[in-house]
């Protein structure tokens, strides 16, 4: 066995914004033994995934590949890309292979193995469990999955945890893209491939997972690299004005997380609460005293999203303070001519009133409730129909407009219309999915398949 | 009793994501004796966050005191998952600012 791994990861969400070069080529000149970088996230909304389309332009996921590319391929080290193309479905792992398998044309690169692993998951598959009595149990205060719940929902994903990775590693692959993947994963299968304890492997996984997210001060896609030992993990900042510190190390376990000294994977569940931080150098830290345990029950997370309907927006302003006051009137009146002709709002539409200078941000957690001297209304409008939704988004503003409030001046218009026309947004989805699932096999929603790419 | 704004004593005060049904938010100061202060303070507490926000304590889902990174955390489920219609803050990242003003006890 080895001594000790090293990964150099470039970017936390590879092709959301270009990966910067200057860093990366100082993290390749360390000769790391793997390049890593997740490309998925669930902060993008649940459309991406629901429509199956990709929200990072292809131009800049084809830059970040080549990066990486060249530089696996020149040091001889494997590549692995997780949760492919923002979402992980099987198109997003098919549109990246398309990709490597164009830039190893392109640059003449010898032969090497490409696997392809994907995690997608069929409705059926998850309502045959159901209906066999499966639990799908709910995360993060949800009620267990229901079949109603699963019906309303378009797309599925698995997020997968080492099994699948280590055996494409075990088949020889040299190039890897994943379907969804938990982000600490992808860096944790090479290590615990390669014999280091999965404390230390999962660990080295949750700090390089966002690359500079983990240094100080605060910057984007610039490269970190990780190393893994017997018992510690060691970070260092490739960007000559970033430093991996206690402190930065220290805040990334807790970026993004409901708990920082837990973090739940595919099999079990890494404990940072014993983890104690040290600065080696001006630009290293090092950590040491985490734990892995596995869970009695192997799980795998699922992710999935659902269409509620075509959107349309449009927008509003008010400037005359008496209307200002009385904005909720003007709000319940324009509401209640949609109504006229629509019903109250559910099934067949829903509409909302976005308050700016009011509680547009933070809706009923705003604590302060003074009103600003003008008012942005945004109107937005879901119902199964585009044509349907631009006719409810259209009288919910022109009826802005034609508030009756007792008392006011301007009797010309109770509003002031940016322009008088409603914008087609991308249709509503909502996150439907977001439940663990029990599997007698880490391996048993994952299909992993090879190729030779190049030659 | 002297306070003083909880903005002057944090280095950090963020919001954001934890997955697709919680917003967490991060207080990080920059040396030991302002997180001790604040901590010790009982000042910003499950309790405070709740009324702070007009949320029931039970919407509040974690509030850790994290030593290692001199930070207080908490966690508030959201009222629907991010991005859904008629939500208002798809990467949760702007619902912080109220915890600027929090007054804090200090000695003097």
């Amino acid at each position: 066995m080895v001594d000790r791994l090293t990964i150099l990861s470039p970017t936390g969400h590879l092709g959301f914004t270009p990966i910067e070069r200057g860093s990366f080529e100082i993290g390749v000149s360390h000769r790391p033994d793997l390049i890593v970088a997740d490309s998925g996230s669930c902060d993008i909304g649940p459309q991406p995934l629901g429509a199956d389309e990709h929200c990072s332009p292809e131009e800049w996921q084809r830059h970040d590949l080549e990066l990486m590319l060249r530089a696996a391929r020149e040091l001889g080290v494997p590549m692995i890309v997780g949760s492919a193309s923002d979402t992980g479905t099987d198109r997003g792992v098919n549109q990246y292979a398309d990709i490597i398998r164009d830039l190893t044309r392109r640059l003449g690169l010898a032969p090497f193995r490409l696997a392809m692993i994907y995690s997608e998951v069929r409705r059926d598959e998850v309502a045959r469990r159901l209906a066999a009595g499966v639990r799908v149990e709910g995360l993060d205060g949800r009620p267990d999955l229901t079949p109603d719940v699963l019906a309303r929902t378009d797309r599925l994903v698995a997020v997968m945890g080492v099994a699948p990775l280590i055996r494409a590693l075990d088949e020889g692959a040299e190039v890897i893209v994943t379907g969804r993947s938990s982000d600490s994963c992808i860096f944790a299968a090479p290590a615990i491939r390669a014999g280091f304890p999965e404390g230390a492997a999962y660990y080295l996984g949750k700090v390089l997972e966002c690359a500079s997210f983990a240094a100080e001060p605060f910057m984007g896609k610039e490269s970190v690299l990780g190393t893994v030992t017997a018992d510690a993990v060691t970070v260092t900042a490739m960007h000559p004005g970033q430093r991996c510190t206690v402190a930065s190390v220290a805040s990334h376990a807790m970026y993004e997380r409901a708990n920082p000294f837990f973090e739940h994977v595919a099999g079990g569940v890494l404990d940072m609460s014993r983890c104690r931080y040290e600065q080696i150098d001006e630009r290293t830290a090092r950590v040491t005293g985490f734990e892995f345990r596995r869970d009695a029950v192997y799980c795998i997370k699922l992710e999935g999203a659902g269409k509620i309907g075509e959107r349309a927006v449009s927008i509003a302003g008010i400037r005359d303070p008496y209307t200002i006051k009385h904005v909720d009137a003007v709000m319940a009146w324009a509401r209640s001519k949609v109504e006229e002709r629509w019903g109250p709002s559910g099934a067949r539409y829903q509409l909302y009133y976005h308050v700016y200078g009011r509680d547009g941000v933070m809706g009923p957690w705003e604590p302060v409730h003074t009103l600003a001297h003008e008012l942005c209304i945004v109107v937005e409008s879901v119902a199964p129909r585009f044509e349907d939704a631009e006719v409810i988004c259209a009288l919910g503003t022109r009826n802005l407009f034609y508030a009756r409030l007792p008392e006011v001046k301007g009797t010309a218009g109770t509003a002031a219309l940016m322009m008088d026309e409603v914008l087609r947004g991308k249709p509503g989805y909502e996150w439907t999915v977001n439940h663990v699932l029990p599997l007698a096999d880490p391996l048993e929603l994952c299909t992993v398949k090879l190729e030779v790419v190049g030659g | 009793m002297t306070t003083r704004p909880l903005v002057e004593l944090a280095k950090t005060i963020r919001s954001k994501n934890a997955g697709v049904d919680q917003i967490t938010f991060d207080v990080i100061f920059r040396d030991r004796e302002s997180y001790e202060l604040v901590k010790k303070s009982g000042a910003l507490t499950p309790e405070t966050v709740a009324r702070l926000y007009g949320i029931p304590r039970e919407r509040l889902t974690a509030f850790v005191e994290f030593d290692p990174a001199l930070a207080i955390k908490f966690t508030i489920r959201r009222e629907r998952p991010s991005g859904s219609p008629g939500e208002r803050d798809v990467f949760g990242a702007q619902q912080y600012a109220p915890l600027f003003d929090l007054p804090i006890p200090v000695a003097g």
